[in-house]
């Protein structure tokens, strides 16, 4: 019937048995993805108004050398803004690398693996920023 | 991974030039997609040349003239010739379209080059196989789901709700939108696709439809529904001018409506 070479389910000699609206109901609805969704907007609205805010900010202390960062990031307004923005953009990061995850890489472990190892690398990026900004403000 | 190359078996090679029709300077060259399950050949693409004296105007006129004068093993869909059957959906000039509503003059190619439905396992030459398709459309359970007793006569509705079921009830099941959708290509298996959401939709604001919430529970999935990224393929393709990524959004709005 078919010209691929390898049929899109997963174990082809058993799936070749089950009808087609067995593989379509598959595990069933995960009842969830709203969420996610949801905060995916939710982190591209934050995103596009705290650069709007910190960009200035950036800008100001461009060119100024260490002295110019360390003097701005202690005043708590500009600190709490870039804090905010990473925060945002890592989370926002996370969640969008986890759909072009899913689209693209369909074996499991693989997949597995590398969502773990997506949720892993932007929260230590998310944690290091943090730190940094941190420990500047708080005059380190 | 996901798949970005044909397998081997699947590659396209080198096909043969039929013959011109004698007697005629109006000609219009086709290029069409063979495959023959039992010739254990790679599929390949064929050149015909159309009689446009002797044919009709649209693309699917060109493909039976081909049938009936040239070459009887040319396999394609068709029945109603007027767009309301769905059958000869294909991939003509790059875009998934019915046969039958495409002129000839409207190709903006040299030649009219015609291919099956895009990612779908193919029968033969320009038949594909739409098993998965029609199991996803049954799978949104496209009828009418009630709990109170039937009335005596018909389920009443008024105009205002009637009219909200306008340029979705059109939808013909050709597969174009499915078909024509990045998403669906990688993830067909778990997302349903524009068609079947559309008629998920459809079913979705019925206001005689009892049954909206356990609709929407087994749509929320993160394949099933949230695989559309907006990509709007669908709306391009869609030969009945219906706008499915418009309904996809409508469920995501109704989804992220009850959150709250």
């Amino acid at each position: 019937m078919s010209n691929r070479s390898s049929p899109p389910s997963r174990s082809p000699s058993s799936a070749s048995m089950r009808t087609p609206r067995r593989k379509v109901a598959g595990l069933g609805s995960a009842r969830s993805g709203t969420g996610h969704f949801w905060l995916q907007r939710v982190t591209a609205l934050a995103n596009i108004i705290l650069v709007i805010i910190a960009l200035p900010i950036v800008i100001s202390m461009a060119g100024g050398g260490q002295e110019a960062v360390l003097s701005t990031l202690r005043h708590p307004l500009a600190a709490l803004v870039l804090l905010l923005l990473l925060v945002s953009m890592t989370f926002h990061m996370r969640i969008g690398m986890q759909v072009v995850i899913e689209d693209y890489v369909h074996s499991e472990g693989t997949k597995v693996l590398a969502l773990i190892g997506n949720t892993f690398f932007t929260i230590a990026v998310g944690a290091a920023g943090a730190f940094a900004i941190l420990k500047i403000s708080f005059g380190g | 991974m996901v798949q970005l190359t044909l397998p081997k078996n699947s590659q396209l090679v080198a096909g043969k030039v039929w013959p011109k029709p004698a007697g005629t300077n109006r000609l219009t060259e086709y290029r069409i997609y063979r495959w023959n399950p039992d010739d254990g050949v790679n599929p390949h693409v064929d050149t015909y040349y159309v009689d446009r004296d002797d044919c009709g105007p649209m693309v699917l006129d060109g493909l039976i003239y081909i049938k009936n004068k040239i070459d009887p093993t040319l396999t394609f869909r068709r029945s109603c010739r007027e767009g309301i059957c769905g059958s000869c959906a294909m991939n003509i000039d790059g875009t998934n379209t019915l046969a039958c509503l495409k002129s000839m003059d409207d190709v903006s190619a040299k030649s009219v080059n015609v291919y099956p439905l895009p990612h779908m396992p193919v029968v033969k030459d320009l038949v594909p196989d739409l098993t998965q398709f029609y199991a996803q459309h049954a799978s949104v359970e496209p009828w009418l789901h009630t709990e109170t007793p039937a009335p005596e006569r018909e389920w009443r509705q008024g105009r205002g709700d009637r009219e909200k079921l306008d340029g979705l009830y059109e939808c013909i099941l050709c597969a174009c939108c499915s078909t024509s959708c990045p998403s669906y290509w990688w993830n067909g298996d778990r997302y349903l696709g524009p068609a079947a959401l559309l008629q998920a939709y459809r079913w979705l604001i019925d206001s005689r439809d009892e049954a909206t919430g356990d609709r929407l529970d087994d749509l929320e999935d993160p394949f099933r529904l949230y695989r559309c990224h907006t990509i709007m393929n669908c709306a391009k393709a869609c030969p009945k001018g219906l706008n499915p990524a418009k309904a996809i959004a409508e469920i995501k709005k109704m989804m992220v409506e009850r959150q709250f």
